[in-house]
C-alpha cells in the first residue's frame, strides 16, 4: 500500500536518501582531491628562499652581475648615461608592453637595473649580462632561444617574449644593498 | 568479435581445458595473434609496425624498470647516479643506451604507423576509435618521453624542462600560477624532478592500458589492408598465425638490426652533447633543442613571432607565445577529427590520385620542413622555413583534404582483395568456379561476427 502511494506521488521517501548519500560521497570524493592536487603546489622550503640581498657597490656603470632569486636568475645592472640615454628617447606608447625607464627603476634609483634572467617567453636566460655576450640588436638582452631582443632597459622590442623582463619587489636597504623580494 | 569464418580454440589437452573453464586467457590469446584472428591475406610491410610499436613499448619498460633501480630522482644526485648507470652498474651501459634509442626507435615506429594511417585513410569508419586511441597513445608517449628526458639532470633535461613547462605559462589569467603548481617551484627542482620520476614509470602502464583498448577496438572491425575494401568472404583473409607472426617476425628481425646497430655503434647519435653537462639554472645552452622526435611540433611553436592584433589599431588580441602555444597543441588534437574531415568514400591512397599527389608532393615535404626547421636556431631562413611549413601543414588537414575528399574521382576499386591478389575471386586454393560468385549472395555471412 505504501508503495502505491509512493508511486503515485512520483517522489519516494528513499530518493531523499539516494541524493543525500551521493551528494554527501560527492563532496567527500571532492575534499578528499584538494590535498592530492595542493601537494603539487610549492612546499614550505621552495617559498621559504623568497628574498635575495645584492651589494650593488662594486657593479661599474655598464656592468652587470647574474645572481639567483627564487632559484632563478637575477640580473642586476648599472647602467650607463648612454644606455639611459637610448632608453628614455623610446616613445614608450611604441612598446609591446608599455613603460618608461623610470617605472622599471623606481623612485628613487637612477641607474640599477633588477631584471630576473627569465626571458618573459619561455624561460631561457638571456645573454647580455656577461661580457662578451650578443646583447641584441638593442643593445640590452638577447635570448637565444626564440630570438627575443630587449633593450637597455630590459624591454621587449622583437621577437616572440610577450612582455619586458620582469622586474622583481626589490628596495634599498642601504646606500648599496639592495633587497630583492 | 571476429569472421564467422576464425578458427574456434580447441584446447587440446586435460590441462589447457581446465585453464579455459577456469580462466580463457589462451583462448583470448589465439582468437587475439593466433590462428583464431583471420587477417585481410594482401597486408604489406607497413603493417608490420603495431606489432612492432608494442615490442618497443616493452623495451622500455623492461630497461626503464632497471634502469629506476640504480637511479635516484634527487638533483644533488640524479646526475651522478646516471652516469654510476654508465660507468659502474654492470651492463649499465646497456640498459641505459636502449632505453634512450629505444625511445628513438619507438617514435620512428609510431610515425610511420601514423603515415600509414594518413596514407591508407585507417583512421575511417569502422576504425575511427582505434584511430581516436592512437593519438591518445602518441600524446602519452610525448608526456613520457619530454619527463624522461629531464631525468638525467643534463643541461638539455633542465632546459627542455623548462621551455616546455614555459608554455603553460602562456595560458591566460591562469599561466603562471598553473606553471607554479606543476613545476611545485619557481622553476625546475627538485620538486619537479622527484614528480617528473614518478610519473615517466606510471604512464607507460597507462599507455600499455590504452594499447589493449586500441587492439581491442582493432579486432572489432579487424585489420584494414592496402586496398582499402572490407573483407567480402574467407579467401581474402589468412589465419594470424601463422602468417603474420611469420611476417612480423621478420620485420622484428630486420627492426632489431637496426636498433642494436645504434645501441652498440652510435648510441648518442640522437641525442644531444650538452645534456652530458649537469643542469645550470644560471646558463642557457647556445641551441635548446628538443628530441629530434619533437622538432615538428617544436617549428609550429616558434614559427609564431607576431602578436594577432586587430589590424590598424594596435589591440592585441592574441600574443605571439600563446599562439604558439595553440598551435602546437592544436596540430595534434587536429588528428581527433580527422576521421570526419576526410570525407572520401575510399580509404586506400592507391585509388586516390589527387590525395595522392598531395600527401607525397605536399604533406611529406611539409613535415620534412618542418623538421628542418624545429632543429635549427630562430634565424631567417629558418623563421620562414617554419611559417610557410606550418601554414601549409594545417591547410593539409583543414581546407585541402576535406575539398579533395569532395571533388578528386577515384579509381576503380577491386571487386574483393583476392581479387586483388591473385587476378580473380576463382583462381584462390579450394574455390570453384561457381562458388566465386556464391560470396555476393552471402552477404550475412560477410558482416563479422561479434
Amino acid at each position: 500500500m505504501a508503495d502505491a502511494n509512493e508511486a503515485n506521488e512520483g517522489v519516494r521517501r528513499r530518493d531523499f536518501i539516494h541524493v543525500a548519500a551521493l551528494s554527501t560521497a560527492g563532496v567527500g570524493a571532492a575534499a578528499s582531491a584538494l590535498p592530492l592536487v595542493s601537494q603539487m603546489a610549492p612546499s614550505a622550503d621552495v617559498l621559504a628562499e623568497s628574498t635575495t640581498d645584492v651589494d650593488v657597490s662594486a657593479i661599474e656603470a655598464g656592468q652587470s652581475i647574474k645572481t639567483v632569486f627564487r632559484k632563478q636568475p637575477l640580473f642586476v645592472k648599472r647602467l650607463t648615461p648612454e644606455e639611459i640615454a637610448e632608453a628614455n628617447e623610446v616613445d614608450v606608447a611604441d612598446l609591446r608592453d608599455q613603460e618608461s625607464l623610470t617605472d622599471r627603476l623606481g623612485e628613487g634609483n637612477e641607474d640599477i637595473l633588477v631584471t630576473m634572467g627569465v626571458c618573459t617567453h619561455l624561460g631561457c636566460v638571456p645573454l647580455g649580462a656577461a661580457e662578451g655576450e650578443n646583447k641584441g640588436e638593442y643593445g640590452g638582452y638577447f635570448c637565444p632561444c626564440h630570438g627575443s631582443h630587449y633593450d637597455t632597459a630590459g624591454r621587449i622590442r622583437k621577437g616572440p617574449a610577450p612582455t619586458n623582463l620582469v622586474v622583481p619587489d626589490f628596495a634599498f636597504t642601504s646606500e648599496s644593498v639592495i633587497r630583492v623580494g | 568479435m571476429s569472421f564467422a569464418w576464425a578458427k574456434p580454440y580447441e584446447p587440446q589437452t586435460g590441462f589447457t581445458k581446465w585453464i579455459d573453464e577456469k580462466l580463457p586467457l589462451p583462448r583470448l590469446v589465439y582468437n587475439a595473434v593466433g590462428a583464431g584472428y583471420p587477417v585481410p591475406r594482401n597486408l604489406n610491410y607497413m603493417w608490420n609496425f603495431g606489432v612492432l610499436a608494442g615490442f618497443c613499448l616493452m623495451i622500455q619498460i623492461v630497461t626503464g624498470v632497471i634502469l629506476a633501480m640504480h637511479y635516484a630522482a634527487n638533483t644533488e644526485v640524479a646526475f651522478a647516479t646516471t652516469e654510476h648507470i654508465m660507468r659502474n652498474v654492470n651492463s649499465g651501459w646497456l640498459m641505459r643506451y636502449a632505453h634512450a634509442n629505444g625511445a628513438s626507435f619507438f617514435f620512428i615506429v609510431i610515425y610511420l604507423h601514423i603515415f600509414r594511417g594518413l596514407f591508407y585513410s585507417s583512421y575511417k569508419a569502422p576504425r575511427e576509435m582505434i584511430w581516436l586511441l592512437g593519438v591518445v597513445i602518441f600524446l602519452l608517449m610525448m608526456a613520457t618521453a619530454f619527463m624522461g628526458y629531464v631525468l638525467p639532470w643534463g643541461q638539455m633535461s633542465f632546459w627542455g624542462a623548462k621551455v616546455i613547462t614555459g608554455l603553460f605559462g602562456a595560458i591566460p589569467l591562469v599561466g603562471e600560477s598553473l606553471q607554479v603548481w606543476l613545476v611545485g617551484g619557481f622553476a625546475p627542482d627538485n620538486a619537479a624532478l622527484n614528480r617528473f620520476f614518478s610519473l615517466h614509470f606510471l604512464l607507460p602502464f597507462v599507455i600499455a592500458g590504452v594499447v589493449i583498448l586500441h587492439i581491442w577496438a582493432l579486432h572489432i572491425p579487424g585489420s584494414s589492408n592496402p586496398t582499402g575494401i572490407e573483407v567480402k568472404q574467407e579467401s581474402d583473409t589468412v589465419p594470424f598465425h601463422p602468417y603474420y607472426t611469420a611476417k612480423d617476425g621478420f620485420g622484428l628481425g630486420i627492426f632489431l638490426l637496426a636498433f642494436t646497430f645504434m645501441v652498440f655503434f652510435l648510441p648518442n647519435m640522437l641525442g644531444h652533447p650538452d645534456n652530458y653537462i649537469e643542469a645550470n639554472p644560471l646558463s642557457t645552452p647556445a641551441l635548446i633543442v628538443p628530441e629530434w622526435y619533437f622538432l615538428p611540433f617544436y617549428a609550429i611553436l616558434r614559427a609564431f613571432t607576431d602578436d594577432l592584433t586587430i589590424p590598424f589599431t594596435g589591440i592585441v588580441l592574441i600574443q605571439a607565445k600563446l599562439l604558439g602555444v595553440i598551435a602546437m597543441f592544436g596540430s595534434i588534437l587536429l588528428w581527433f577529427f580527422l576521421p570526419w574531415l576526410d570525407k572520401s568514400p575510399v580509404r586506400s591512397g592507391h585509388y586516390r590520385p589527387m590525395f595522392k599527389k598531395f600527401f607525397w608532393f605536399g604533406f611529406i615535404p611539409c613535415m620534412i620542413a618542418l623538421f628542418i626547421a624545429g632543429g635549427a636556431p630562430a634565424e631567417q631562413p629558418y623563421v620562414l622555413l617554419s611559417q610557410i611549413a606550418t601554414a601549409y601543414y594545417f591547410l593539409h588537414f583543414l581546407v585541402i583534404l576535406p575539398i579533395v575528399s569532395q571533388i578528386e574521382v577515384p579509381k576503380p576499386l577491386p571487386y574483393s582483395i583476392t581479387e586483388s591478389v591473385l587476378g580473380s575471386d576463382d583462381a584462390a586454393p579450394g574455390k570453384t568456379a561457381s562458388s566465386g560468385a556464391k560470396g555476393a549472395d552471402d552477404i550475412g555471412s560477410l558482416q563479422p561476427a561479434e
